[in-house]
């Protein structure tokens, strides 16, 4: 089973060389730290900043240089800052190649809810229903299940839904899955995990064809 | 040259009143424009709607118009990290209106470019576009979405000069140079307002058409909401 630095590290292997990548919070910016030393890509923020570098050394923080996270960050040579409607210019116009992003429930037809628990806080969606619209390549990171055990890959979302028919690939810390129009297909599992456990932490369709090999990470 | 220069913040939000629909600038405390908001504080308007990414935290930016119960409604796409804020909503006292963040700055930026409305893929099939109007473009669903429209637009800017030209710094440009000009009336403030024939016309982030009135802010505290780093070696 990984944490989520392992299920960051899975992610990492799909990003390729010159992609502009998009992290959400949580998960997803751990990617970062993963990432190969000799592809070249950009992290993008969607507050305005391309070419985002690590956080900054103790007493260089700058307030007017942060993510979308609203924590304080350095820029690599080559970066560029810009407006927030450019920013989703580069983001609904598909300039993006990558975005990755957590969730809370995925559907097996890829639909995706992450923004609200009706009744409960509702912080917003900030930019994840621009980012879920239009990008080709979206990889979920979560873990497999909530608090209370049950399982986030349902049949269909229970929450108020981000997007629709929009997921296509989903990395947990039991499972690398791809979403197929036949549901969850099983592509690898996490070290010293079962098929069976999988199985029985999938609430949606879960398709399992031939020997399922584990993840080399 | 137009001369945009007030001499004062209150010169500056001269015409502000109860009731009227202003847009801020900012993402998180980034780029917020702290001395109109202090101002606002000070003059005690009420029943304002405001258009801004984020609420600000509960001891500062927005926080503060909420916590004197300022503010009647919000259109925001991100609200977290104020307890504040959330009480307000949770009683009713508080309206909110989360829309995404891209539609946010577009929706700005097609009042400042006098586009009524268009279309976008964001927040199709999900409660956002419940009652919108919606059509297929190459194959894919898409909302109609409409151009706000606010009395007052307030941007924060690194520097300017008195013909309203402004340049930013870092990420604090983010929705301040959407906003500027999808107003009536737009009031910069600056951290530097620097003599005229000064700012390389090449580097100009906003020209100065877009801006009515421009005035050098006082006491920046800049406040860092996250603050991350990595230790030396």
């Amino acid at each position: 089973m990984l944490d989520k630095n392992g299920i960051a590290k899975r992610i990492a292997q799909e990003v390729k060389d010159g992609y502009y990548v998009n992290l959400g919070i949580g998960i997803p910016t751990l990617v970062a730290n993963y990432v190969r030393s000799d592809i070249e890509l950009e992290f993008q923020s969607e507050n305005g900043v391309l070419g985002m570098g690590p956080f900054p050394f103790e007493g260089d923080e700058d307030p007017d240089i942060i993510n979308a996270g609203k924590q304080t960050i350095t820029t690599l040579p080559g970066a560029s800052f810009f407006d927030s409607a450019t920013s989703f210019s580069m983001i609904r116009g598909q300039h993006v190649d990558l975005t990755i992003l957590g969730a809370m429930e995925v559907a097996e037809n890829g639909d995706i809810a992450n923004w609200k628990i009706p009744g409960r806080m509702v912080k917003g969606m900030g930019g994840a229903m621009d980012l879920v619209a239009s990008a080709e390549n979206i990889i979920v990171a979560m873990m497999h299940t909530n608090k209370r055990g049950e399982s986030k890959l349902l049949k269909r979302c229970s929450l108020p839904l981000t997007g629709v028919g929009c997921v296509k690939r989903i990395a947990t810390n039991l499972a690398f899955l791809e979403v197929t129009d036949h549901g969850f297909k099983l592509l690898e599992r996490a070290p010293g995990v079962s098929v069976e456990e999988i199985i029985n932490a999938t609430e949606g369709t879960l398709l399992v064809e031939g020997t399922i090999p584990e993840m080399n990470i | 040259m137009i001369h945009k220069k007030v001499a004062s913040v209150s010169e500056a939000l001269n015409g502000l009143s109860d009731g009227m629909t202003l847009m801020l600038g900012g993402f998180g405390l980034c780029g917020i424009p702290e001395n109109c908001i202090s101002q606002m504080v000070q003059l005690g308007v009420k029943d304002i709607t405001c258009i801004s990414n984020n609420a600000g935290v509960d001891d500062f930016g927005l926080g503060l118009l909420l916590h004197q119960h300022q503010i009647k409604k919000m259109i925001s796409s991100y609200v977290g990290e104020n307890d504040e804020f959330e009480r307000q909503m949770l009683s009713g006292e508080l309206e909110v209106d989360l829309i995404p963040q891209g539609t946010l700055a577009e929706r700005c930026k097609a009042a400042q470019s006098g586009i009524p409305a268009f279309y976008t893929p964001a927040g199709y099939g999900t409660e956002v576009g419940e009652g919108k109007e919606s059509r297929e473009f190459n194959g894919k669903m898409h909302l109609l979405e409409h151009a706000f429209k606010a009395d007052f637009a307030f941007v924060k800017a690194w520097k300017g000069d008195s013909a309203g030209n402004l340049i930013f710094k870092g990420t604090a440009r983010n929705f301040n140079a959407c906003m500027a000009g999808a107003a009536r009336i737009t009031v910069a403030e600056v951290e530097e307002l620097v003599p005229v024939g000064s700012l390389n016309p090449d580097h100009i982030h906003v020209p100065g058409i877009f801006v009515q009135r421009i005035f050098q802010g006082k006491k920046y505290e800049k406040r860092i909401e996250q603050r991350t780093v990595r230790p030396r070696n």
